[in-house]
């Protein structure tokens, strides 16, 4: 049989606490040592044991892949609820492994599965004349093309137990490590770069490697002895490693990297998903070398409330301290008055939203593009804010070191919307460069301390609104600061002049930001930049568009993607020109009311004749928005395109 | 904390020439003053000191003393001033807010503030109701009082901020008086010097919305021997110092004296140090064992970019973690 080798979806379900993300890790780092490229999405429930999470691992040998696949090519189980929630989307040719034990399990037993979607399957499988049973779904598969194979992991782990004289549990924390093996074996990958992944995954706990390659022994034995999976349509090889080692990391790792670079030392947050991975990492990596010798640190400082952790950043951004925040949606709530604060006292923070299922508590671990709106126009009253959004996790590494400059030079908060699909997506990347990380720290008063008692002009205006911030602490330079409208030494008034004369200061300089923010830091256009089909999107649906342009491209269709990246100001007048070629314009967002084409329309006047909108909580992947764009090019389709996927 | 002994700072070195809009016979004039003295006294100059303020009358503070003023947003005037003192340790960082700032709406910050213990003082000024907004009860007005602006007696209880602060771990509480200013100087300083987070209350008089509590109240002249109200503990002998290293039966000890006094209120009200606990770390000192080099190399001072601009950040370690080689 032709098996294809460029390319595979694998994808490994269990209850949440069952390793299930080790298991992917293990997986990806595998795939990552053969050279491969990979890209990892994670979805899980706000739940800390038993709920269903599951995790898809794209995997290319020749370019990287930039979004998930909604089917699957290998599915890996070790229970049941796995099994039903997924093998309705494995392609045919495709493998379903699963546990032995759960061959014959009746859908309404499994107890975390949704009324909803067992209803679905149950109606499904009686179109069929198949019974409501994992049996009947394994039927349903086998028919339309896909093998199933039973995999008898307690017989491993027995063996396993008996071969290394080790207790039963012991040999049963290994079931990650033969899920993965089982895969490998099948995918006749190299079982060296189990080895590896398992070596860093466990790094400096040999005996725990030991166990686990054991363990994969045995699976690769079975494997190999019992299965017949010559009909099996994929299989995968390992090439070269590139010479500069990539990374494997995911958004809220690269972010945070980011922000070391640019020089932060000073964060808070409160515990919100799906924010929180990035503060504990910061956490765990407080301190590293300096290139000119010493010790960088940045000081992490979890909050009792969002209240506390945007005034604690705001506080020691007076200090001079680049200091930031991250949160989610419900936490900005919390921060909008302080985002007021700092607007009308022109203080350099950065926020970090990683936006997830919203209104209220939402969806706490799904992804949406639900809060842009919200951060470009939170908060009573007028005061100038930045907002940038990253299309990915090169992006997001880069873009969180650059929002501080934004903020110094500007003196205003800067929000940098990430979303968490970038959050948890896990990505082989290029290494990132932090010698490119440029430290602008905009105008900042020298300390005179001749100045003696007099106040310091902190708020005079200038022709481009930037005053020289000062430093707490700072001899000659004292001065107040307010929430009240302020006089330029920032005492209190309601003068009806100086209330004008600030307004328009604090104003003027999202005027400048908008003037000397260069084009390619606005906006970015990817595809055949002359022709007229154009989709405009923002943040993490760049990889899927971008997918989608390329299948658009193989089927002749060209198309270009206009990527906007700062969102406030709206870079309004560049995008005319785009504006004015588009035909049709598509817009493409994760949320329901196309929030983008909103704003699109607010400050150019232009409406999209399509938008395509996601908003179920999951992100968009490369194949269903291809789909959409083909009906778009086609003429006819909808003006309002939702993607919907009952199975996701 | 920076202090120079060998510095001359007067009083007037943290006056201003800016006009004043308290209420003539304010209790926040006395503390006002109390605080330029303080600092005055302490030798410490105006720009080495940042006062943060939170929203009231009260939380004007920061406007009439010359340092670096900072007035925050209703209720969190605690955590900014914290993220300015942890950025940058050698600020004097004082803290002052109304009951309603604190008590109300700050009260979360209140509490996780004691569980921190940074190196700053937090003076709360307490009159019992909401002076800007024109007389509301605040959290500290006792239950079924009637100040002049209420409609009905206050339906809410009194929380009891001084045992407050101790739950939440505040390591130094004390308790002034408005028109004590000698005392309020000498209790301010103290605070300052703590090394760690203090808690000042002092009770004000509002004259022109608290008729109940007012300065003849607290200067006792409804009591029969006409003395006040107010009595300083430490003029009878209170020692509130839990010692460094103190045994499980001291700290039991202070703890119990403590809050018999801070329950103490009506015909004689406690003042002066009540509790001082030198048996906790400093945040800055749980920092400084995380971070080497912390505070001297502390957020706002430590070197982030070279003279080019370039980042001087080397994360190599940290990258070789995801590197796949």
């Amino acid at each position: 049989m032709n098996h294809s080798n460029s390319e595979l979806s694998w994808r490994v379900g269990g209850p949440q606490g069952s390793g299930v993300d080790t298991a992917a890790r293990m997986f990806s780092y595998a795939c990552a040592y053969g050279g491969l490229y990979v890209f990892g999405r994670r979805e899980y429930y706000s739940n800390i044991m038993g709920r269903h999470s599951y995790y898809d691992v794209r995997v290319s040998a020749s370019r990287q892949p930039t979004s998930h696949r909604e089917t699957v090519d290998l599915l890996v189980s070790f229970e049941a609820e796995t099994l039903a929630r997924h093998v309705l989307s494995t392609v045919a040719g495709g493998v379903v492994i699963y546990n032995v034990k759960d061959e014959d399990t009746p859908l309404e037993r499994i107890t975390f599965l949704d009324r909803r979607l067992r209803e679905d399957l149950t109606a499904h499988l009686q179109e069929q004349g198949l019974p409501p049973t994992t049996a009947g779904l394994l039927e349903e598969a086998r028919r339309r093309g896909v093998q199933a194979f039973a995999f008898p992991y307690d017989e491993i782990i027995a063996a396993l137990a008996d071969k290394l004289g080790v207790h039963k549990s012991v040999a049963q924390r290994t079931l990650n490590t033969i899920a993965v093996a089982v895969s490998i074996g099948m995918l006749e990958y190299d079982a060296q770069c189990l080895v590896k992944a398992l070596q860093k995954i466990f790094a400096g706990r040999e005996k725990i490697v030991r166990l686990n390659v054991e363990a994969a022994e045995l699976a690769y034995e079975y494997v190999r002895t019992n299965f017949d999976f010559e009909h099996f349509a994929f299989r995968l090889a390992a090439n070269g490693l590139p010479e500069s080692p990539m990374l494997l990391l995911n958004g809220n790792q690269a972010s945070a990297l980011g922000k070391l670079a640019a020089g932060m030392t000073f964060q808070t947050y409160y515990p919100i998903s799906p924010a929180t991975d990035e503060s504990v990492y910061l956490e765990g990596h407080h301190t590293f070398p300096l290139r000119q010798g010493g010790t960088g640190s940045v000081v992490v400082v979890q909050t009792e409330d969002e209240l506390s952790a945007i005034t604690m950043a705001a506080g020691a951004a007076l200090t001079g301290a680049r200091s930031a925040t991250a949160t989610s949606g419900p936490g900005l709530s919390l921060m909008v008055e302080a985002l007021g604060w700092a607007g009308i006292n022109e203080v350099p923070i950065v926020i970090t939203d990683y936006q997830r299922g919203s209104p209220s508590t939402g969806m706490p671990t799904r992804t949406e593009q639900g809060d842009l709106l919200f951060a470009v126009h939170a908060g009573h009253g007028e005061f100038p804010r930045i907002v940038l959004a990253s299309g990915d996790i090169v992006e997001a590494f880069y873009d969180a070191a650059q929002a501080f400059n934004y903020a110094e030079r500007y003196q205003m908060p800067v929000i940098h919307l990430l979303d968490k699909n970038l959050a948890s997506t896990t990505m082989t990347v290029p290494p990132f460069d932090v010698e490119a990380v440029t430290v602008e720290r905009g105008e900042v008063a020298v300390a005179v301390p001749e100045n003696g008692h007099d106040p310091f002009p902190r708020f005079q205006p200038t022709e481009n609104g930037i005053s020289p911030r000062t430093l707490l602490g700072q001899p000659g330079t004292l001065h107040w600061y307010t929430g009240g409208e302020h006089t330029v030494y920032g005492r209190v008034t309601e003068d009806p002049a100086v209330r004008e004369q600030q307004m328009e200061k604090r104003m003027r300089k999202l005027e400048v930001a908008s003037r000397e923010i260069p084009p390619d830091e606005k906006f970015k256009v990817y595809g055949d930049a002359s022709v007229p089909l154009t989709v405009m999107s923002w943040g993490s649906n760049k990889g899927a568009i971008l997918e989608a342009l390329e299948l658009l491209s193989a089927d002749g269709i060209a198309a270009r993607l206009v990527q906007v990246r700062l969102l406030w100001p709206f870079p309004a007048e560049e995008l005319t020109p785009y504006l004015e070629e588009a035909n049709p314009l598509v817009v493409v967002e994760c949320n329901y009311s196309g929030q983008f084409a909103r704003l699109l329309q607010e400050c150019t006047g232009r409406a999209p004749e399509y938008l395509i909108l996601k908003y179920n909580g999951r992100p968009m992947s490369g194949q269903s928005l291809y789909e959409a764009l083909k009906r778009v090019h086609a003429g006819g389709a909808e003006r309002r395109i939702v993607l919907r996927n009952p199975l996701e | 904390m920076a202090i120079l002994e060998a510095v001359q700072v007067t009083r007037k070195a943290y006056q201003v020439e800016f006009p004043n809009d308290w209420c003539p016979g304010c209790g926040d004039f006395g503390i006002l003053s109390s605080i330029q003295q303080a600092l005055a006294g302490l030798g410490i100059l105006p720009h080495q000191v940042a006062v943060f303020g939170g929203i009231g009358c009260s939380g004007k503070t920061p406007y009439y003393v010359h340092a670096y003023g900072v007035h925050t947003l209703h209720g969190r005037v605690l955590p900014f001033a914290a993220g300015a003192k942890l950025a940058n340790p050698e600020l004097t960082v004082l803290a002052v807010g109304g009951d309603g700032d604190g008590m109300a709406i700050g009260a979360g910050h209140f509490v996780n503030m004691g569980r921190r213990n940074i190196d700053l003082t937090y003076i709360l000024f307490n009159n019992e109701v909401y002076g800007l907004t024109k007389g509301q009860a605040s959290p500290t007005l006792p239950l079924g009082l009637q100040t002049k602006s209420l409609p009905e007696p206050n339906i809410q209880g009194r929380v009891n901020s001084l045992m407050l602060a101790m739950t939440s771990g505040f390591t130094w509480i004390g308790r002034g008086y408005s028109y004590n200013v000698k005392q309020l100087v000498r209790l301010i300083q103290e605070a300052v010097r703590h090394p760690g987070l203090s808690y000042l209350e002092v009770l004000q008089p509002c004259p022109t919305y608290n008729n109940l509590h007012t300065k003849e109240w607290y200067g006792g002249k409804d009591r029969p021997n006409g003395q006040p109200r107010w009595y300083d503990v430490q003029e009878e002998g209170y020692d509130p110092v839990i010692p460094e290293g103190a045994d499980e039966e001291t700290v039991q000890a202070k703890l119990a004296q403590f809050v018999e006094k801070a329950h103490e209120w009506g015909d004689r009200i406690p003042t002066g140090v009540l509790l001082v606990n030198r048996n906790i770390s400093t945040f800055e000192e749980r920092l400084a064992e995380r971070i080497p080099g912390y505070p001297a190399s502390s957020p706002a001072k430590r070197p982030i970019a070279d003279g080019e601009g370039q980042s001087v950040a080397v994360l190599d370690a940290f990258f070789a973690e995801l590197a796949v080689e």
